[in-house]
């Protein structure tokens, strides 16, 4: 954990809404596919393009990999959200949020020349919000309010007790 | 202006007492001070927002549902699998006609030639996606044998000779069962006792004639579509089912397609209100696909029993286009009308109960393919239904692969219909009129929509549901079966032979569907209005 950063009032308070409106994004998506029982990945892994889409069409093809993937996917969603809405194991949650985001915008990269079923609901060259979402994800790791406004500051004081 | 430096944490701690011995987590927890506890918990609030947001929508989500299937009363339950019998005996087969669809037919039925067992493995390891393996490994077990194959192309009839003796399901590396007999003739295969049924996928001019002889032998018939390949065959066909009493399966799989039978529950529950107008479309682009098939480099007069093609068609010098891309020809053919139109057709008759129209326009013309042909590469037949009161629209060209699908059109909503179901309420309707006004029902989005093999289809994931069904991407098949509609038609047929119920595509759905594709190919012929004549029974 960087300690030498310090933030103004309004760094500390916006750097804090980004952390738990991706968190409050994470959440959603996680609890969504969590209430359908039928979802899977099945379909967006199906619809992969560029170099890594071999990666994902074998991620597909088994029924029991699949089912690993979509829990993981589901967990790894529900969990990452509620760290960072609450600020609680931050570091760990940003981390994972990356990967997850790196793992979506690999599979369906906006590239020229590459084209999608599953409908996109915006247009994109290159750059598309999974991208972003990532890139804020980032900028959060080298910026980190948990351990301020989160349940880490509580869980740092009571450890180093 | 006030900073909140974070060092502030590390000063606090540098200044807390040290910890002594075994101070119990109750005090340690009083050492955090307030401020830092509220700091620490000032976004579990958002928490509760998206509690309360989460169940507001699932409120929202629920009032529609509620108030949408009280509408409609349709379910999303898949239509139960049939059970069928299995009794010790095995049913004994025969196959007629080994070319392009005999092959798949088998397959259907269990059998698979080595050669094709090794593709189909070696696409496997290629493409794991690919399933077609699994899915034929899956496939269950109906108890048949293959005791005799006809075929009047040598190479032909030797693979299916392989085929029917492949009882292991095995590739070139393994070992087959016994040899299925070769007839030369199918009538030597027909009076053959150890035959109880047989499977004809021979041209359509044979269909009537070999049927006709089958039953006359007292041999079940599985027979491709269309039924027949003229008219007065057609009531020769029908005679000689009924009179010999055999179990008779008209080869439209179509009938066992879930979406079809989900899409009958909504007809019957009238959610389309008065139905109008169905169109119907066949859209192919490829020599495939206008039935310019390959021909086999090995075929020539002396391994092919041309007379014994011919038949009951006019006469022609030996001809390989003729032999291989014989759809092409009405002398053998029944062109797009009992080619793909039947297709079509049937699932109508299935769905809506349609029976034989009152009559038939057709028009059309050869406009791509400049090759010989006799048939119509484009054709547009209407039928019109007066009991029914609506009008039947199929419309087909061969030289162009836009997807046009199958849509029925009521008053008060339209369904799409493909292997998933979309029902989407007509903007004018009367009967959703209030509650399209009051929000529950949206015409731009499906009010029912069906992908098989799913439970839950909710309005807003069900678009992108219906662009991978429609594509065969289809993730209904999640972890479970996909299975081939033609293996469920044939064993729904061999459940009939062994328990004595009719099958789905029997003789009377047969008649109906001839009759219908020879008014449609009649009134393209004949350029005229064509009609059924129902007290008599025949077209006029």
């Amino acid at each position: 954990m960087n300690n030498s950063l310090n933030y103004s009032k309004s760094q500390l308070y916006l750097l804090t809404a980004l952390r738990v409106v991706i968190g409050w994004h994470f959440l959603y998506e996680g609890l969504v596919k969590l209430a359908n029982p039928d979802w899977s990945s099945i379909g967006f892994l199906l619809d992969s393009q560029g170099v890594f889409s071999g990666l994902f069409y074998s991620l597909a093809s088994n029924p029991d990999v699949l089912k690993v993937v979509d829990t993981l996917n589901i967990a790894g969603l529900t969990m990452i959200g509620l760290g960072l809405i609450l600020g609680s194991f931050t570091r760990l949650a940003t981390i994972g949020g990356i990967i997850l985001l790196a793992f979506y915008y690999l599979s369906h990269p906006p590239f020229i020349g590459l084209k999608y079923v599953l409908p996109m609901e915006g247009s994109y060259l290159v750059v598309n919000k999974n991208l972003i979402e990532l890139v804020a994800l980032c900028v959060l790791l080298v910026f980190p309010t948990g351990h301020m406004l989160g349940f880490d500051r509580l869980n740092y004081l009571i450890r180093k007790r | 202006m006030e900073r909140i430096i974070l060092e502030e944490i590390m000063e606090k701690d540098k200044n807390q007492e040290p910890l002594q011995g075994d101070r119990s987590e109750e005090k340690q927890q009083k050492s955090v001070n307030r401020r830092d506890v509220l700091k620490g918990i000032a976004t579990v609030p958002v928490l509760g927002a998206m509690a309360y947001g989460w169940w507001r929508k699932k409120r929202y989500d629920n009032f529609l549902n509620n108030q949408l299937s009280k509408e409609l009363g349709m379910s999303y339950e898949s239509p139960p699998a049939p059970v069928y019998a299995r009794d010790g005996k095995p049913v004994r087969l025969g196959l007629i006609g080994f070319g392009i669809r005999g092959p798949q037919i088998a397959r259907g039925a269990g059998f698979v030639h080595p050669d094709e067992i090794d593709t189909l493995k070696q696409a496997a390891r290629e493409n794991s996606a690919d399933r077609r393996y699994q899915n034929y490994l899956e496939q269950e077990d109906m108890n048949l044998v293959v005791n005799g194959v006809c075929d009047v192309f040598d190479v032909h009839a030797e693979r299916a000779i392989q085929t029917g003796a492949n009882v292991n399901r095995v590739g070139t590396d393994g070992k087959l069962g016994k040899l299925p007999k070769r007839y030369r003739t199918y009538k030597e295969l027909l009076a053959a006792d150890d035959i109880d049924a047989v499977i004809i996928a021979a041209p359509d001019h044979w269909h009537g004639p070999m049927t006709i002889e089958a039953a006359k032998h007292g041999k079940h018939v599985y027979c491709e579509k269309p039924m027949t390949w003229t008219v007065p065959e057609t009531y020769e066909v029908v005679k000689a089912v009924k009179e010999n009493n055999i179990i008779f399966q008209l080869g439209h799989q179509g009938r066992q397609t879930e979406s079809y039978i989900k899409a009958k529950e909504a007809i019957d529950k009238n959610i389309l209100g008065k139905i109008s107008l169905i169109e119907v479309t066949t859209n192919r682009n490829s020599p495939d696909g206008a039935w310019v098939y390959d021909i086999h480099p090995d075929a020539s007069e002396k391994n092919i029993d041309w007379k014994q093609f011919i038949g009951q068609a006019p006469w022609h010098e030996f001809s390989l286009e003729r032999f291989f891309r014989w759809r092409c020809w009405w002398d053998y053919s029944t062109g797009l009308s009992g080619d793909l139109l039947t297709h079509e057709y049937d699932a109508m008759n299935q769905i809506l109960g349609l029976g034989i129209p009152d009559s038939a326009t057709s028009s059309g013309g050869i406009y791509f393919y400049k090759d010989g042909r006799t048939v119509p590469d484009v054709l547009h037949t209407i039928f019109e239904f007066s009991e029914k009161e609506l009008s039947l629209m199929y419309s087909a060209t061969l030289a162009s692969d836009k997807d046009r699908g199958k849509v029925i059109m009521g008053h008060d909503a339209s369904m799409k219909l493909g292997n998933s179901i979309t029902i989407n309420a007509d903007p004018e309707s009367t009967r959703y009129k209030n509650k399209m006004q009051s929000g529950v029902i949206d015409p731009a989005l499906p009010i029912y929509s069906y992908v098989p093999g799913r439970k839950n289809v909710d309005a807003v994931t069900s678009a992108t549901e219906q662009y991978f069904a429609d594509r065969g991407l289809l993730y209904t098949y999640r972890g479970g079966k996909r299975v081939d509609t033609t293996h469920l038609h044939v064993h729904e047929w061999i459940n009939s032979i062994r328990t004595g119920k009719q099958p789905s595509c029997n003789i009377d759905r047969g008649f109906e569907e001839a009759m219908t594709a020879h008014m449609g190919t009649i009134a393209y012929k004949e350029n005229r209005r064509v009609f059924w004549d129902r007290d008599n029974q025949k077209i006029v």
